[in-house]
């Protein structure tokens, strides 16, 4: 781990570190959240294989064929792709101590993390207006939980965000606004990289079925 | 990858030898040439794939090959230009978490397709499960 | 189908007088047995001032030796509890035949077993490793603390809020009458209509948040907070080992919370994940549950395999026999615990090549755990034996445990399931490993560093007394279960009626009350070490010759662990200290920055768990309110900026020379 415990040939053994500084805050904050982001990547995993072991099952009920619009989910996958690289821009501005640029594409972020929140919403009114509620089948339960689930993360992410615009406002760029900022830039992303997942096997995948 | 100026890549990897000089922790962020080329690439990546199901010029195997195929470089895609991953971040452990998961998520996803495929087809042979009540 | 909801109050929910199980004898005398005492708790705590002692030292404390003893408390006082079903299932089993019914109602019966297998998994297992990889892996690391001192308090107050959850049940409501897995579709909504099933799942979603967060926690206090010079492969054992738990406790614990989650929203929101219409399927549930509950066998258990190794190279005054060759095996058993949950199954019907795949992989696992054992007995082979109470615990352990293990690999041939799939033989065969290598490990590591903790040794008669009365108690109480189960006898029956059975319960029972003499003794064990601590006092802070770092600071430990970081060279960093004269050093002490304490962590595990109470009953408002609460709470909470502060130079200095006087007059 480190050089310094290697001691000189002529130097004694040391056994305690005498000169030691504290660990800088947030040390381990990173590979923490990191870590808590592959936790939740498993409960995606189990969703996706509910999906996979269910999603056939629509029990005399709408298949993906009868539901699905994909114009709409192509506009919602946009919409979750321009939020990504406005935030990958917030980024850009922390790391220029830019505090407005942070403040304008977080608050640009946050329209289109809406934006998708809304379509997804209107999406699933209509469906359970059709009578294809997720109670109607193991299929439509499985389809409901794994893009819900997803949409709930969102709103998390989403509140968080406006939680640190405040924070970034009222404390400016310090260390550990940037440490947050950091982690909900893994957070919008890692979000994103389960939308990958979900809109290709569930629902151009589902058109194939 | 290219390299931003403020990375603090000398700080990575938790080193005890080089205390505090008060940037201790190293925060990823990419460059704006990083965000640009994963945006393209991401919306080529997902336009095609778009594109083979709603005007299908392919069958429907090889639909779901190609489809499958453009998911997972996306993702690739995301991981190294959205997520900065480095096999050198925080001395190779994010790296190592990521791969474990991956491990894990396989066995989970294959194990479960595996095992009630074989309980359907033995315990309910002669029923479609998409028809069932 | 949606089932028509019964009537509920805007107000109250489903909670009416109704819900109180006054018609129930047993459970009244409990409740007023629990509330005498209680209020005597509660009286005695106010009379001698200590609630704001409590409140400022413990309950809020973020320092990871402290939420450590409270994670042993919570297992030893939920341990209790879960006894005393064990003791009730015995006494009915054995009494109810010749055509008596016992004294057990079928409804209370099957809450027993329920919650008996909850609690002493999740609530006292869980607790228990948890706390000791809290207490022992940041000393044994060289570390101050963990890395995220208030997850670890917070972490500790949502594991108890499930267990406040499934002791609430105990007095309002009623418990799940499912079998500790809640298999659905009993578990479903129109076979479990009551309160039981949700009462289950909220206690294991608040505890398992906890469980979660904890598992990242120590993970990243491995990887991030080793004491310079401390490669990977100079890490302790038992180090080790937590690493290996903590990496399957995040990757398991999330696909449970998922499972339930699922379940859930069955029984809430009427989905048809595991419903039997609607294209549902109950066995989808067994899987996923299934894909947790394997790897969390081996959370429970890899974590003592360490406790083992460092027993028995410090009793034996060895190094541990094959060090690398038990990294190794734990890595390896944690990789291959993901790839045999179906043996929990084989009888659901998937056929040949599946249940031979993972026939297979389970037997390839006794592989890595035999390596093991191996490794303790050439630790032993020529070593300087001490023969003290953790020792004897550990030969006990190696004994037992083998035994489990055989009965395992017999288990895991699917032939042979098809025949001992859910009889008494699996589960003589669970409690052989459970109680002789969780428990047995636990006995060993309370008696190995409870003088580290508290400073003076544990008592060493009534310890013997309690080793005595358990080894052979347990042998007494499931070796006829064994036997019963090859004879076919399933488990989770209330009556019998085959009469010539009964001498087996008999027995069983009787080991049954030898095994609660030994949890007595060691109740008197405790009391009278803390009575008589002056004489087993420990000053030296190295009682037992210890050969790891957690041995190289006082007894107690100061709040921050070491004044100076320790520079590890060996593997055995005491020992190696110890053999090449190291200095113990007097001067040139330092400000030492701390985690400040906080009273978050409290707050928000309450909110949760009354969320989960709302969410039981059905109380939507309070769901609504409590909800808006938890996350109005943690953004509060993160408006906090200033969560550390400096212990000065002087009372470091001062500790310090405490600790140089104490030593000096040993």
């Amino acid at each position: 781990m480190s050089t310094t415990t290697i001691p000189a040939a002529d130097e004694p053994v040391r056994f305690y570190d005498f000169d030691e500084h504290p660990h800088p805050e947030g040390y381990s904050t990173m590979l923490g959240f990191w870590i808590y982001l592959m936790s939740d990547c498993l409960i995606f995993a189990i969703l996706f294989a509910c999906y996979a072991v269910l999603g056939g099952n629509f029990a005399g009920g709408p298949g993906p064929k009868d539901l699905f619009d994909l114009p709409l989910v192509a506009l919602n996958t946009a919409m979750l792709l321009f939020s990504s690289i406005t935030y990958g821009f917030a980024m850009l501005g922390m790391a220029k101590g830019n505090k407005t640029q942070v403040l304008i594409w977080l608050a640009i972020t946050l329209v289109f993390g809406g934006c998708f929140l809304g379509i997804e919403l209107y999406e699933f009114s209509e469906l359970i207006h059709e009578g294809a509620g997720p109670w109607r089948s193991a299929f439509l339960s499985s389809f409901f939980t794994l893009v819900g689930t997803h949409g709930l993360h969102v709103t998390f992410g989403s509140i968080w965000l406006i939680t640190l615009m405040v924070q970034v406002s009222r404390f400016g760029l310090t260390a550990a606004n940037q440490r947050r900022l950091a982690c909900l830039s893994l957070f919008w992303h890692f979000l994103d990289v389960i939308w990958i997942g979900v809109f290709t096997f569930v629902y151009l995948m589902g058109m194939l079925r | 990858m290219s390299h931003d100026p403020h990375a603090h890549d000398a700080h990575a990897h938790g080193d005890h030898g080089d205390h505090g000089h008060g940037h201790g922790v190293e925060i990823p962020h990419g460059s704006m040439r990083d965000y640009v080329i994963g945006f393209v690439l991401s919306v080529i990546l997902t336009a095609i794939p778009f594109y083979l199901v709603m005007e299908r010029p392919f069958s429907n195997g090889v639909t779901a090959a190609a489809i499958m195929g453009f998911a997972v470089i996306q993702i690739l895609v995301h991981m190294v230009y959205f997520l900065h991953l480095k096999p050198s971040a925080e001395g190779g452990w994010t790296m190592t978490a990521l791969v474990f998961t991956i491990i894990v998520v396989a066995i989970m996803l294959s194990g479960s397709l595996w095992v009630m495929y074989h309980l359907n087809a033995n315990m309910m042979p002669m029923m479609d499960p998409s028809q069932l009540p | 189908m949606i089932p028509q909801p019964a009537p509920v109050s805007p107000i109250l929910g489903k909670l009416s007088l109704d819900a109180l199980p006054l018609h129930e004898p047993i459970v009244v005398a409990t409740f007023c047995g629990v509330a005498i005492g209680g209020i005597g708790l509660v009286a005695a705590l106010t009379y001698f001032k200590l609630w704001g002692y409590l409140w400022k030292n413990w309950f809020t404390s973020v320092d990871h030796k402290k939420i450590g003893i409270m994670y042993m408390i919570l297992g030893l006082v939920m341990f209790l509890r879960g006894f005393a079903d064990a003791l009730m299932m015995r006494l009915q089993q054995a009494l109810a035949f010749n055509g008596s019914e016992g004294y057990l109602n079928a409804h209370h019966f099957d809450q027993v077993f329920t919650a008996h297998g909850v609690i002493m998994i999740f609530f006292v297992a869980m607790p228990f490793v948890t706390g000791l990889m809290n207490y022992i892996v940041p000393l044994q690391i060289g570390a101050r603390d963990v890395s995220f001192p208030f997850l670890n308090n917070f972490s500790f107050w949502m594991t108890t809020g499930g267990a406040v959850l499934v002791m609430a049940s105990l007095f309002v409501g009623e418990f799940a009458q499912t079998g500790w897995l809640a298999y659905p579709p009993l578990s479903g909504i129109l076979y479990s209509p009551g309160v039981g099933v949700d009462y289950y799942l909220w206690a294991l979603q608040v505890a398992g948040v906890g469980t979660t967060l904890s598992g990242i926690n120590l993970i990243v206090t491995i990887l991030k907070l080793r004491a310079p010079g401390m490669s990977l492969m100079k890490m302790p054992v038992f180090t080790w080992t937590s690493l290996c738990t903590n990496v399957l406790i995040v990757a398991s614990f999330p696909v449970l919370t998922a499972a339930l989650a699922l379940l859930g929203l069955d029984r809430y929101a009427h989905t048809n994940f595991f419903t039997n219409d609607f294209g549902g399927s109950a066995m989808m549930y067994v899987n996923l549950i299934w894909i947790w509950g394997h790897p969390e066998v081996y959370i429970l258990i890899l974590p003592l395999f360490g406790v083992f190794s460092e027993v028995t190279s410090t009793f034996s005054g060895k190094k541990l026999f094959g060090y690398s060759s038990m990294v190794y095996a734990t890595i390896v058993i944690t990789i291959l615990s993901y790839l045999v949950w179906l043996h929990h199954f084989f009888t659901m019907g998937s056929g040949a090549s599946v249940n031979s795949f993972f026939g297979i992989t389970t037997m390839v696992i006794s592989i890595p755990t035999g390596a093991k054992i191996f490794n303790w007995l050439f630790t032993m082979y020529r070593g300087r034996i001490r023969f003290e109470l953790p020792m004897m615990w550990t030969i006990a352990f190696m004994l037992t445990f083998a035994i489990g293990g055989m009965t395992g690999v017999m288990l895991a041939i699917p032939p042979a399931d098809f025949v001992l799939h859910n009889s008494l033989f699996l589960i003589a065969h669970f409690h052989n490993v459970i109680i002789g290598g969780v428990l047995f490990g636990l006995f060993a590591a309370i008696n190995f560093w409870w003088p580290k903790a508290f400073g003076f040794k544990l008592n060493e008669f009534w310890g013997k007394v309690s080793f005595w009365c358990w080894v052979p108690g347990f042998w007494l109480a499931f070796l006829p279960l064994y036997i019963m189960g090859l004879m076919g006898v399933t488990r989770r029956m209330r009556v019998f009626d085959d009469p010539s059975l009964q001498i087996f319960f008999v027995v069983a029972a009787l080991g049954a009350a030898l095994i609660a003499a030994g949890i007595g003794a060691m109740l008197v064990q405790f009391a009278v070490s803390i009575w008589k601590r002056e004489e087993l006092k420990d000053v030296t802070g190295d009682p037992w010759g210890g050969r790891t770092l957690e041995w190289a600071t006082s007894s107690p430990p100061p709040e921050y662990n070491f004044a100076f970081t320790p520079v590890i060279h060996d593997l055995d960093a005491w020992y190696d200290m110890k053999s090449r004269g190291c200095e113990r050093p007097l001067t040139g002490f330092k400000d030492i920055h701390m985690p400040s304490n906080t009273g978050a962590g409290v707050i928000l595990a309450g909110i949760s768990t009354l969320i989960g109470f709302a969410l039981i009953w059905h109380i939507w408002w309070l769901v609504g309110v409590s909800f808006v609460a938890l996350i109005g709470g943690a953004i509060f909470h993160t408006f906090n900026y200033n969560r550390d502060f400096d212990i000065p130079a002087e009372t470091v200095a001062e500790t310090e020379a405490a600790r140089t006087r104490q030593l000096a007059g040993a």
